[in-house]
């Protein structure tokens, strides 16, 4: 465990070692692409991402539809970037809830111990031994296809390996000196955890989360392929390749943009996230 | 070894307890009344309340939980509301697709992962390293549905090698297996790439042990050394691995299945949601956590196997 009170900002440092990377900083700037096209895309797209026209349906690419037209006539290009909006807001809340929520069970566990640490443990377990695409779609299945409950289905599924990430390094700080010091000075449990302990776990729990955030959007992706994601006319990757895999025989340029997109995303993400683990620590590599 | 085995079954009590705990909260939490999601809101109070007696949801919730807990203990994981037939007859009917699947997949990923994870730790940081890290990257990195979609596309549509349609003649070996390959190799890409990532690194730390340098001054020849003395300590993470990996397995194994209109599991628990069969859905649930247990303790004994001194721990 790497993250200790003798390093100043040591997520900047494994950003800049990581990025000495040439994989790493080729992910970098496949996410970071994506990212600006999410954001910019009102200014970008040629055409509206909802707008139907049934004379131009299923059109090959082209000069003016440069990813070729669905089955109602509607923009690839547009769809794909309006659709990477969802992809990047559910996984980024997804991930952002399982650091908050996971980070605290963690963190509380490992510095309470004892019998109550054991039971907490056991019980993150459990939720480690459902297959995360499964709970998922039973989560979502039963809350309802909306944004929120994805990002809840997609949390839950992630809160166990960040409890347990948070878990570790805490065991290791609470025996320093520094909590000691806190302890004397009468400093509360509260304060010690959140301004004594976080801040040296944190740099781990965002190494983790940008690796989730990997799967947090091939898990997005999945859900909105089996018909569970955010609805349509709301463009998501994974919906706009089901439309596709549906016009496969006619058209299976439109299943295979949206797939490009989300592997492209995907593999981007899991560059970083691979380099980012690697230059905190060497010895967890590729585990 | 018998002992060994006892104590892990015990040990797996715990967690199989807790586990079918949490199925019956899930089920449980699920917003409205089951009995009027079933019946529809035009449900007379009388009609809703002779199926909630049915349902078994009209005795208090420990009751229920009681109840719940001493069937699936007993192995009765209820029937479908749906269809009325046994949870166990309609899982057993698709079993032996889902089972082709899933070991088939298994069998591809370890025949490919573990050499290619060996090769490259042997070459590390050469040309065929950096080639096998950089492609189980993408393998990793492939949603299954993509790149079921892409084989579909490829080898299906394109080169007609395969049907597009996978429901194959279980009766008929050659139909099973033609059927079995594109879904197969989607499944199987994803473990191979895990698989050569830990073997790699699982290989680059046990060459790196003094037992290593050891045989290879007591003048054992190295390609003995790789395969025996190396690999059998790298075969731990490799296993745990694997076990790991039937979890993701059966997620990924919904998605192939709808990818290749397969009959399995998977699409039986996509049925049972769409239809919001809880019975259905509740007993699935146990299924697929019993197998994991069950898959936990196999990946468990096979440490004692591999590793003596697990044994004795």
């Amino acid at each position: 465990m790497s993250a200790t009170v003798s390093q100043p900002s040591p997520l900047r440092r494994a950003a800049q070692r990581a990025l000495a990377n040439p994989t790493t900083t080729l992910g970098a700037v496949i996410v970071l692409l994506i990212v600006l096209g999410a954001v910019f895309a009102p200014f970008i797209t040629p055409h509206d991402p909802t707008e139907q026209d049934i004379i131009s349906r299923l059109q090959a690419p082209s000069a003016d539809y440069w990813l070729g037209t669905d089955q109602f006539g509607r923009d690839i290009f547009s769809r794909l970037l309006y659709g990477a909006r969802i992809s990047l807001v559910v996984s980024l809340g997804a991930i952002a809830v399982s650091i908050v929520i996971g980070g605290i069970i963690g963190m509380v566990s490992g510095y309470v111990g004892g019998k109550f640490d054991l039971i907490v443990m056991q019980a993150m377990d459990v939720l480690l031994s459902f297959p995360s695409l499964i709970l998922g779609l039973i989560v979502v299945a039963l809350l309802g296809p909306e944004l929120v409950n994805l990002v809840i289905a997609i949390a839950l599924t992630a809160i166990a390996p960040f409890a347990r990430i948070a878990r570790a390094p805490t065991m290791a700080l609470k025996e320093r000196a520094f909590v000691e010091a806190g302890h004397a000075l009468g400093y509360s449990h509260t304060r010690i955890i959140f301004l004594h302990i976080l801040p040296n776990i944190l740099s781990e729990l965002m190494v983790m989360g940008s690796l989730w955030m990997a799967t947090a959007v091939r898990v997005e992706a999945s859900l909105s392929f089996i018909g569970l994601g955010v609805k349509p006319p709301t463009p998501t990757w994974g919906g706009m390749t089901r439309d596709g895999f549906e016009n496969i025989l006619d058209a299976p340029w439109l299943a295979i943009f949206p797939g490009v997109a989300i592997l492209l995303l995907v593999l981007g993400l899991n560059m970083v996230g691979d380099g980012l683990r690697d230059a905190t620590d060497p010895k967890l590599r590729n585990e | 070894m018998i002992g060994f085995i006892l104590r892990r079954l015990l040990a797996s009590i715990p967690t199989l307890l807790a586990v079918l705990t949490l199925v019956f909260i899930i089920v449980r939490v699920v917003p409205g009344d089951p009995a009027l999601v079933i019946l529809g809101d035009q449900a007379t109070p009388e009609a809703a309340a002779a199926l909630r007696a049915r349902l078994g949801l009209d005795v208090p919730i420990l009751t229920q939980y009681v109840r719940f807990l001493g069937a699936a203990l007993t192995g009765d994981i209820g029937t479908s509301m749906v269809s009325g037939r046994p949870v166990f007859e309609e899982v057993g009917a698709v079993l032996p697709h889902t089972i082709d699947l899933t070991i088939a997949s298994m069998i591809l990923g370890i025949v490919v992962g573990v050499p290619v994870g060996i090769w490259a730790a042997l070459h590390r940081n050469g040309p065929i390293d950096v080639a096998a890290r950089l492609l189980s990257l993408i393998g990793l990195s492939f949603p299954v549905f993509v790149s079921g979609i892409f084989l579909l596309i490829g080898f299906a549509l394109h080169l007609r090698w395969f049907p597009v349609i996978g429901q194959a003649d279980l009766s008929d070996m050659g139909d099973r297996i033609h059927k079995l390959i594109l879904p197969a190799i989607t499944l199987g890409l994803v473990m191979a790439a895990y698989i050569t990532r830990v073997t790699r690194s699982a290989m680059l730390a046990s060459l790196s042990e003094d037992y290593i340098r050891t045989a290879r001054a007591k003048g054992v020849p190295w390609r003995r050394v790789v395969w025996v003395h190396g690999l059998r300590n790298a075969s731990l993470p490799v296993v745990t691995v694997v076990g790991l990996y039937v979890g993701i397995l059966i997620g990924n194994s919904v998605l192939t299945e709808i990818v290749f209109n397969r009959p399995g599991l998977g699409k039986v628990i996509v049925g049972a949601l769409n239809q919001r069969d809880y019975t259905m859905l509740q007993g699935l649930m146990v299924i697929y956590c019993f197998l994991i247990v069950v898959v936990n303790l196999i990946t468990d004994l096979l440490y004692g196997v591999l590793d003596p001194r697990v044994k004795a721990a």
